[in-house]
C-alpha cells in the first residue's frame, strides 16, 4: 500500500535530513513512529501527507509512484489520508463544526449529511456543547480533539497523527488511542508519531525509530 | 439542538485590506473606460457624419457690401447655382438663421441688426454627380459680386483625422485601464494568497483542488467587482448626463448631433460586465498560477 525505497529529502539547497528510507506500510497496519527532536518525524510525515516531494527514492501510495503524479492527481490522493498536526491547524474563522467539516465540505458531500456526521463524532470526542466554539476560545486539548475529529471524519485510508495525545490529560489519551485502534480495526492504516515512549509500549504495535534521519524498524514494538 | 447556520467562506477574505479598495478603484476605472469608450465611439460616428456631408454640400457666402444691396447678389447667385448641372438645391438661408449663427460669439441681439449680415446659401449636390467644385466657385465668384465659396470638405477632413486621434485614444485610454485594473487585482491576489497561505497549506493537506482555492478568490474578487462597476457606470451615466446638457446647444448650432447606436450603447454597458468578468478571471488565473509553484 505504501512503499518507500531508498528515500532521501532534503529542504532547497539544505543537506538530506532523511536518508535511504525503505519501509512498507501495508494495509490496515499500525505503526508509531518515534524519535528525538529534529530527527525528522515531521518531515517523513510531510513526505506521506504529500506535502513535499522526495529527492531521490521511490514512494509508492496506494499503487501509484508520487513521482509520476501530476499536480492534478494529489488532491485525490491527500483525500484518503488523514492528519493530525502537532499544532492543530485548525482555521481560527471557522466554528469547531465547520472545521471538522472541512474535509467533507471538499469531497462535496452534501451539507445535510456533513452536519450530522460532524455533530455526531464531535459529541464523541467530548465536544457536544463546543461546536460553534472557534479555536481562539477551545483548550489545547480541545483543539487537539477537533483536529482529530477533522481528520477522521472522511475515514481515511491512511491515518497520520503528530503527537496526537500532547495536549490532553491521560484519560482523554486513552480515548484517542481507543478512536484509532477502533479506525484501525476498521482498515484504516495508521501511523503515530510520538516521543512518548510509555505511551508506545502500551501497544503491541511495529514501532519506526528515526535517529539523525535514518530508520530504524522495531517489527515488535519499542524494546 | 444548535444552532444552524450558512457555513463561513473558507477563506477570510473580506478581512484583507489589500483588497477593501477595490471596488472603489475598480468604479473609478469603469467610470473612466465608460467615458472614454463612449467618447470613442460618438467621434467615430460623427467621423463619418461629417465626411458625408463634405461630400455633397457646399457653402456659399456673399459678403455684404457698402453702398450694394446684398439681395439682388443673393438672388442672382441662387440663379446661376441651380441652372449649374449637378446641384440638387440651392437655399438662401435667413437672416434670423444668420443671426442665430452668429449669436454665441457677438450675443445681443440687437446689435446683430445693426451689422451688414452677409447673405448664406447652402448648396446640396447631386450624391452621383461629379460636380467641378473649383468651376463652380471660379465662375460663381466671378459672377457675382463679394461671392466666395467655401468647400467643407477641407476643414471637415481636418476635423474627422482630429475625431480619428481622439478616438484611438479613447480605445487607448479603456485599454490602458484594463491593464491598470488587471495589474491591481493581480497585486489584491497575491496579497491576498500571502495573508492566507497557512489556511490554503491546510486545504490542499485536506484535499482542496487548485481549482477550488482559486474559486474562493474568483468570486471573492467578482462581488467585490461587481460592486464597483455598478456604482463606476452610475458615476458615468451622471457625468454622461452633465457633458450631454452642456454640449447639447453648441452642436445644434454648429455639428450634426453626436449620437450612439444601439451597438455602441451595448458596447458601452458591456464594459462594467466585461470588467467584472476580467477581474474574476484575473483572479482565478493568478491563484491557479501561484499555486502550480508548489508541490
Amino acid at each position: 500500500m505504501i512503499r518507500f525505497e531508498n528515500v532521501g529529502m532534503r529542504y532547497g539547497p539544505e543537506p538530506e535530513v532523511l536518508h535511504d528510507l525503505s519501509f512498507t506500510l501495508k494495509p490496515g497496519s499500525f505503526h508509531f513512529l518515534t524519535g528525538p527532536s529534529g530527527a525528522g518525524k515531521s518531515s517523513l510525515l510531510k513526505l506521506l501527507y504529500l506535502a513535499h516531494r522526495p529527492s531521490r527514492g521511490i514512494i509508492t501510495m496506494f499503487d501509484n509512484d508520487i513521482a509520476g503524479l501530476a499536480r492534478d492527481d494529489l488532491p485525490g490522493l491527500r483525500r484518503r489520508i488523514g492528519v493530525v498536526f502537532q499544532e492543530f491547524r485548525l482555521i481560527n474563522h471557522l466554528t469547531a463544526i465547520e472545521n471538522v467539516a472541512l474535509p467533507l465540505r471538499i469531497a462535496g458531500v452534501p451539507e445535510r449529511q456533513v452536519r450530522s456526521h460532524v455533530e455526531e463524532l464531535l459529541t464523541w470526542v467530548g465536544l457536544g456543547e463546543r461546536l460553534n466554539a472557534r479555536p481562539s476560545v477551545l483548550s489545547g486539548g480541545e483543539k487537539q480533539r477537533v483536529a482529530i475529529a477533522r481528520a477522521v471524519i472522511a475515514k481515511p485510508d491512511l491515518l497520520l497523527a503528530d503527537e496526537p495525545t500532547g495536549n490532553v490529560d491521560p484519560v482523554m489519551a486513552r480515548r484517542l488511542m481507543y478512536l484509532f485502534v477502533e479506525l484501525n480495526k476498521i482498515g484504516t492504516t495508521l501511523l503515530i508519531a510520538s516521543h512518548d515512549t510509555g505511551l508506545i509500549r502500551q501497544f503491541d504495535q511495529p514501532c519506526m525509530e528515526l535517529k539523525g534521519g535514518t530508520l530504524v524498524l522495531h517489527p515488535d514494538g519499542l524494546p | 439542538m444548535s444552532r444552524r447556520r450558512r457555513p463561513a467562506p473558507l477563506l477570510e477574505l473580506g478581512r484583507d485590506t489589500s483588497g477593501r479598495s477595490l471596488p472603489g478603484v475598480v468604479a473609478v476605472m469603469v467610470a473612466l473606460a465608460v467615458l472614454a469608450m463612449a467618447g470613442a465611439l460618438m467621434l467615430d460616428s460623427a467621423g463619418g457624419d461629417w465626411q458625408a456631408i463634405g461630400e455633397d454640400r457646399l457653402l456659399v457666402q456673399i459678403d455684404a457690401i457698402p453702398g450694394t444691396p446684398t439681395a439682388p447678389r443673393l438672388e442672382a447667385a441662387l440663379a446661376q447655382l441651380r441652372a449649374t448641372p449637378g446641384v440638387a438645391s440651392a437655399q438662401a438661408m435667413p437672416q434670423s438663421g444668420i443671426a442665430n449663427l452668429l449669436r454665441p460669439w457677438l450675443g445681443d441681439a440687437a446689435l446683430l441688426q445693426d451689422l451688414p449680415l452677409p447673405g448664406v446659401i447652402e448648396v446640396r449636390l447631386q450624391s452621383n454627380a461629379a460636380v467641378d467644385r473649383r468651376a463652380l466657385a471660379v465662375g460663381l465668384e466671378a459672377a457675382v459680386a463679394g461671392a466666395r465659396v467655401d468647400d467643407p470638405r477641407a476643414w471637415l477632413a481636418q476635423l474627422s483625422a482630429v475625431s480619428e486621434s481622439l478616438r484611438a485614444l479613447g480605445f487607448a485610454v479603456v485599454a490602458a485601464i484594463a491593464l491598470a485594473t488587471i495589474a491591481m487585482i493581480v497585486f489584491a491576489t497575491n496579497a491576498g494568497l500571502g495573508n492566507h497561505h497557512e489556511t490554503i497549506a491546510v486545504l490542499h493537506t485536506i484535499g482542496a483542488r487548485d481549482q477550488f482555492i482559486a474559486a474562493q478568490f474568483q468570486w471573492h474578487i467578482l462581488a467585490l467587482a461587481l460592486r464597483g462597476a455598478i456604482v463606476g457606470l452610475a458615476l458615468a451615466a451622471l457625468v454622461a448626463f452633465a457633458v450631454a446638457r452642456t454640449a447639447g446647444d453648441l452642436q445644434a448650432t454648429l455639428l450634426p448631433p453626436m449620437r450612439l447606436s444601439p451597438t455602441d450603447w451595448a458596447g458601452i454597458v458591456a464594459i462594467p460586465v466585461i470588467s467584472v468578468v476580467l477581474a474574476a478571471l484575473t483572479a482565478r488565473l493568478t491563484v491557479m498560477r501561484a499555486l502550480r509553484r508548489e508541490v
